[in-house]
């Protein structure tokens, strides 16, 4: 990661919720291309922090800039113009669209033609439609969905409908994606599809900061991992100084034993 | 399958006048058509981005009254000893400058309510007519006020070459009122099938997603707003010419339930939806007017709303299309509209 520029900053960011610091003091970056995966215990303010660097959340204090732009004050789609794409933890499609549609929906950034043209139905606006069925029906071959395109979203099974929310924000042409639990409610065997799908977008060229409980898939795809615990970087570091850390092991091993 | 029912629907509308000669009801056929127009409009918003207009009648008594004024002319003072005089143009200047108007107030409206969405437009929106209203019903010296403008010409089409066609007959009129709604029909089915219209139902099924893929809520409901305002402002004009009298009573609130009853019983969100509601629900007060006293006629009017309700509850149209596909699929295949409430908040 020394040679890398820098992708995304988020320096000095805090939340609160009322009287509730969700985060203090978070600073980290994330390096263009990389693999960087947040991890920590239920409530630590990972999908916090998430909502903050999409514009979802205005932090109290700090800011986050992507590529050099500062994301405060920006609208969720306009930072989604910028090419920072996130999933969501609970699962989000448009569920009474086919998956196909799903995907034409989510090819939006790239489908803009004039209105005056798609209403005229212009060469333009046609060539364009064109374009935009071809990437869907290559994005749902993408992630396995062939069989499942026709129907609707709303009536896949839970890690159908996560594979379909991966593949959305796929369509809107990230630079940077945040993952958010991808692979929670998915079998070993689709957990192990994922991850080498998660390999191939970042062989694009795409940089990925992923949220994670899955910690022998968050070992073996992360270049590096950031550690939160209310609201706290407690430690940062490649996989190996994190599964040895004894800050860590204490955080999860007393979030374990508080839950037994 | 959908087109040859569309071409034999055109086809079966544009024969009317050629074997209905009762002017009644060929006065009736007409005044339901510029009504389906506004429906349709309506429906653009309502079913298409699910965001309800319930001063929509507002943006068609614009377009009726920007219609009827450019080609009346007026003189009017304004403060400041500023008179405002316009010579009257020709009606079908009146109708361009009708769509114009009304989408810019749809632009205004728009922007306006868009920022907080759900009840906070519907409240806009029913201010808005009632506004207009009221400007219409007491700016005497612009719009004769209660007296109403009257001697509304008729519209003329300019024949290069020929000179004009000054449509007189309920016969021309029809087939002007068919044209215009079938011109809006295509637009709206154009929209609707774009990229445009594929960020509006994004927006309406998961709209925190549909903004993180990039899609723009304030600008494309907006856009929305401007068209539907503007067809439902060409609807206005129609009327105002095929009527020749209009008073500020075209503002009056049960002119929108109208068009919501005829969207809401042919089926939100499909095309045909408000042209088969609002033909059912335009020629109903013509069916019942022979058979019952005037009370009676309203409670007949909302038990037939009911009972379509009762039966079809998406709608006439999007009910018996989901039945025809079940039958054909067999009673084994799914909805194609799924009922699963997936469309989850993150928080925010
Ligand atoms: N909108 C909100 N209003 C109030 N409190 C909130 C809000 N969103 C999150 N919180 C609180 O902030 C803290 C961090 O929540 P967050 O969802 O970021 O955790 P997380 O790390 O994503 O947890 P999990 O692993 O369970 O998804 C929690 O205590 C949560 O209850
Ligand atoms: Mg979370």
């Amino acid at each position: 990661m020394t040679a890398r520029s820098v992708a995304m900053t988020i320096d000095q960011v805090a939340v609160r919720f009322g009287g509730l610091v969700a985060i203090s003091d978070m600073s980290f970056t994330v390096g263009e291309g990389e693999i960087v995966s947040l991890i920590g215990p239920n409530g630590a303010g990972k999908t916090t922090a998430f909502n903050v660097m999409t514009g979802f959340l205005t932090p109290s204090a700090g800011r986050v800039t992507y590529q050099g732009t500062t994301l405060t004050g920006l609208k969720p789609h306009e930072i989604a113009d910028l090419g920072l794409i996130r999933t969501f933890q609970r699962t989000s499609v448009f569920p009474n669209d086919t998956v196909y549609d799903n995907l034409l929906i989510g090819l939006h950034r790239q489908g803009r033609v004039r209105l005056l043209d798609a209403i005229l139905g212009l060469s333009g606006a046609r060539a364009s439609e064109r374009r935009l069925r071809q990437k869907a029906s290559e994005l749902i071959e993408w992630v396995g969905l062939e069989r499942r395109g026709h129907d609707a979203a709303g009536s896949l099974s839970y890690g159908e409908q996560r594979l379909v929310g991966v593949a959305l924000a796929l369509a809107a042409e990230p630079s940077m994606l945040l993952l958010d639990e991808p692979v929670s409610g998915m079998n070993a065997s689709e957990t192990h599809r994922f991850v080498e799908l998660i390999r191939s977008v970042r062989d694009r060229g795409i940089t990925i900061l992923l949220v994670e409980h899955d910690m022998p898939m968050v070992m073996t795809v992360s270049d590096r991992i950031v550690v939160l615990n209310y609201g706290r970087i407690i430690a940062e570091g490649t996989p190996e100084m994190i599964r040895n850390d004894p800050a860590v092991i204490e955080a999860y091993l007393g979030h374990g034993a508080a839950r037994a | 399958m959908r087109t040859v029912i569309t071409i034999l629907a055109v086809a079966v509308l544009a024969s009317v006048p050629l074997w209905l000669r009762d002017p009644y009801l060929l006065n009736a056929l007409i005044t339901t058509g510029i009504f389906v127009i506004g429906a349709m409009s309506l429906n653009l918003l309502l079913g298409f981005t699910g965001q309800l207009s319930l001063g929509h009648i507002a943006f068609f008594g614009i377009g009726a009254y920007v219609s009827a004024l450019t080609s009346l002319g007026f003189d009017v003072g304004l403060p400041g000893d500023v008179r405002l005089v316009h010579t009257p143009w020709p009606p079908i200047a009146g109708l361009l400058l009708a769509i114009i108007v009304a989408g810019l107030c749809g632009y205004f409206v728009g922007l306006l309510s868009f920022r907080v969405r759900g009840a906070y437009f519907v409240i806009v929106t029913i201010s808005f007519a009632e506004v207009v209203r009221l400007v219409a019903l007491n700016w005497v010296e612009l719009t004769q006020g209660p007296l109403a403008l009257t001697n509304i010409p008729s519209i003329a089409l300019p024949l290069p070459g020929f000179g004009e066609l000054t449509l007189r007959t309920k016969m021309q009129n029809y087939y002007l009122v068919l044209v215009v709604a079938l011109i809006a029909y295509l637009l709206i089915a154009r929209l609707v099938h774009s990229h445009f219209g594929r960020a509006m139902r994004g927006l309406m099924e998961n709209e925190t997603l549909a903004v993180s893929v990039g899609i723009d809520v304030t600008r494309t409901l907006t856009l929305a707003a401007v068209i539907s305002a503007a067809i439902a402002g060409a609807a206005g004009s129609l009327y105002a010419h095929y009527i020749r009298i209009i008073d500020p009573e075209v503002f009056a609130f049960i002119n929108t339930v109208t068009m919501v009853i005829m969207v809401i019983s042919g089926g939100k969100g499909s095309l045909a939806g408000p042209v088969v509601g609002g033909l059912i629900f335009g020629l109903l007060p013509v069916a019942l007017r022979p058979v019952m006293a005037p009370e009676a006629q309203w409670i007949a009017y909302g038990g037939v709303l009911m009972a379509i309700l009762f039966v079809l509850p998406r709608g006439i149209v999007p009910s018996l299309a989901l039945r025809f596909a079940r039958r054909r699929s067999g009673a084994s295949a799914l909805a194609p509209v799924a009922l699963t409430e997936t469309g989850a908040k993150e928080p925010a």
